[in-house]
């Protein structure tokens, strides 16, 4: 490799930004992998509309923890010159994306976990941290509509389809139980007001999945002792993968824009 | 030469007032319709010791036009011998299609995209919900009997409608 990777601050203010940027900004590069392979047009247009908000939300948080770490490094830095073990995002995103139904039920869960999230974060204590929630609630509102709508046409439609979306949350469901873990990562953020623990988020979202999953005529999954561990650094096999993709050209080209 | 306090700071809000009127002329390069004033981004025009300081709110946090639209700016201002001009970004309070001028919502109908409908509509709205949706009035003919074809266009701002009365489909501004 010919650029060095960025070391990242253990600060829990800085390890509790990460989490949620780098989830972000995972998800989004996930995202944006269906551009052009959609099964339909307006498709392929909204999932890369919401992999951009998404990757522009996490420009937003990238840049700040860029701020607070006191490194004064660039979102592109952050984004791009890391480790393996220094991207902080829940497992959850960085999963293939599967079939379209995988695709959108992964959106739902994510879409209605980043909204409950975005709606705690707007108190935040910090200023910044609490105008770039504002303004992300706005737009996971409409990825929340748009991928619930998806679930609910898919898993109430034809055998085929309901085949699929079941599958797909005997897949993604276990994954979900990192979203709700709290750590000592997020015990501080909750001390200081930087934002709330992401236990506090697992009753409303069962609460709302559970809605959207009736609605779907798709069965709730049981709990499962499993429990994936992105936020700590240790990934799935499907990381390294990712990060090539998203990682080589600034590997090969240094601060290559254009 | 002393200066006189008062008329300085009289030059300098002649400065700011010709600077937002040059700002009325920067145009949305994805809605080309509307001047970022009609858009409702542009917070604040502050004199500065040696220019100006443009505020603006972006729009999408993912908007790809954002950084065209604060060279734009800075173009604009400059060109008009008012600057040097800087432009800070604020993102609190999150910009809302509220701020979308009257003038603004009429220019979008008339260039064919239906402007968004009701006051923070969305925030209304039950995340889990499926049709009747809203209904929206199309901007060629005016008819109500629309349908939503996609939830999101070409831009991260609009989304898609067709009319079933004159078969025309449209853009619509997303209420946000």
């Amino acid at each position: 490799m010919s650029t060095p990777s960025i070391q990242i601050e253990q600060a829990p203010s800085v390890q509790y930004l990460l989490r949620l940027g780098d989830t972000a900004l995972i998800l989004g590069q996930r995202l944006g992998e269906w551009c052009g392979h959609a099964p339909v047009l307006e498709e392929d247009i909204a999932l890369s509309n919401i992999a951009l908000d998404l990757i522009g939300q996490s420009r937003a948080l990238l840049t700040l923890v860029g701020q607070l770490g006191g490194q004064g490094l660039h979102e592109d830095q952050l984004a791009f010159l890391r480790d393996e073990r220094d991207y902080r995002n829940a497992t959850i995103v960085e999963l293939p994306n599967g079939d379209f139904a995988a695709t959108v039920l992964r959106n739902a869960m994510m879409a209605t976990w980043f909204r409950l999230m975005w709606e705690r974060l707007r108190e935040s204590s910090d200023s910044e941290l609490a105008a770039i929630a504002g303004k992300a609630l706005k737009e996971a509102r409409y990825h929340q509509h748009h991928s619930a709508d998806w679930v609910v046409r898919l898993g109430d439609g034809t055998d085929e389809s309901a085949r699929r979306m079941r599958a797909a949350l005997d897949t993604l469901w276990r994954y979900s139980a990192e979203l709700f873990e709290s750590d000592a990562v997020d015990s501080a953020a909750a001390a200081n007001g930087l934002g709330p623990r992401w236990g506090a988020l697992r009753e409303p979202w069962h609460a709302e999945m559970r809605e959207l999953l009736d609605e779907a005529k798709l069965p709730v999954p049981a709990d499962s002792a499993f429990r994936s561990t992105g936020k700590t650094g240790v990934h799935s096999e499907h990381m390294g993968y990712i990060l090539s993709d998203m990682q080589y050209l600034q590997r090969a080209y240094p601060g290559g824009a254009w | 030469m002393m200066m006189n306090p008062a008329m300085r700071v009289t030059a300098d809000e002649q400065r700011a007032l010709r600077a937002w009127g040059v700002l009325h002329t920067v145009l949305d390069p994805e809605v080309p319709a509307l001047s970022v004033c009609d858009l409702g981004i542009v917070r604040d025009v502050i004199p500065t010791d040696d220019g100006l300081e443009i505020v603006l709110t972006p729009t999408y946090s993912g908007c790809p036009a954002t950084e065209v639209i604060e060279q734009s700016v800075i173009d604009a201002v400059n060109g008009a011998g008012l600057g040097p001009a800087r432009v800070t970004l604020q993102r609190a309070p999150a910009w809302t299609t509220d701020w979308i001028s009257d003038d603004g919502r009429r220019k979008l109908r008339e260039y064919g995209i239906a402007p968004p409908s009701g006051d923070a509509a969305v925030a209304q709205e039950r995340p889990i919900r499926l049709l009747p949706r809203q209904t929206i009035e199309c901007p060629r003919c005016g008819s109500k009997n629309t349908e939503r074809l996609s939830a999101f266009g070409s831009t991260a701002c609009k989304s898609l409608y067709r009319c079933i009365a004159c078969r025309e489909p449209f853009e619509h501004f997303k209420p946000i």
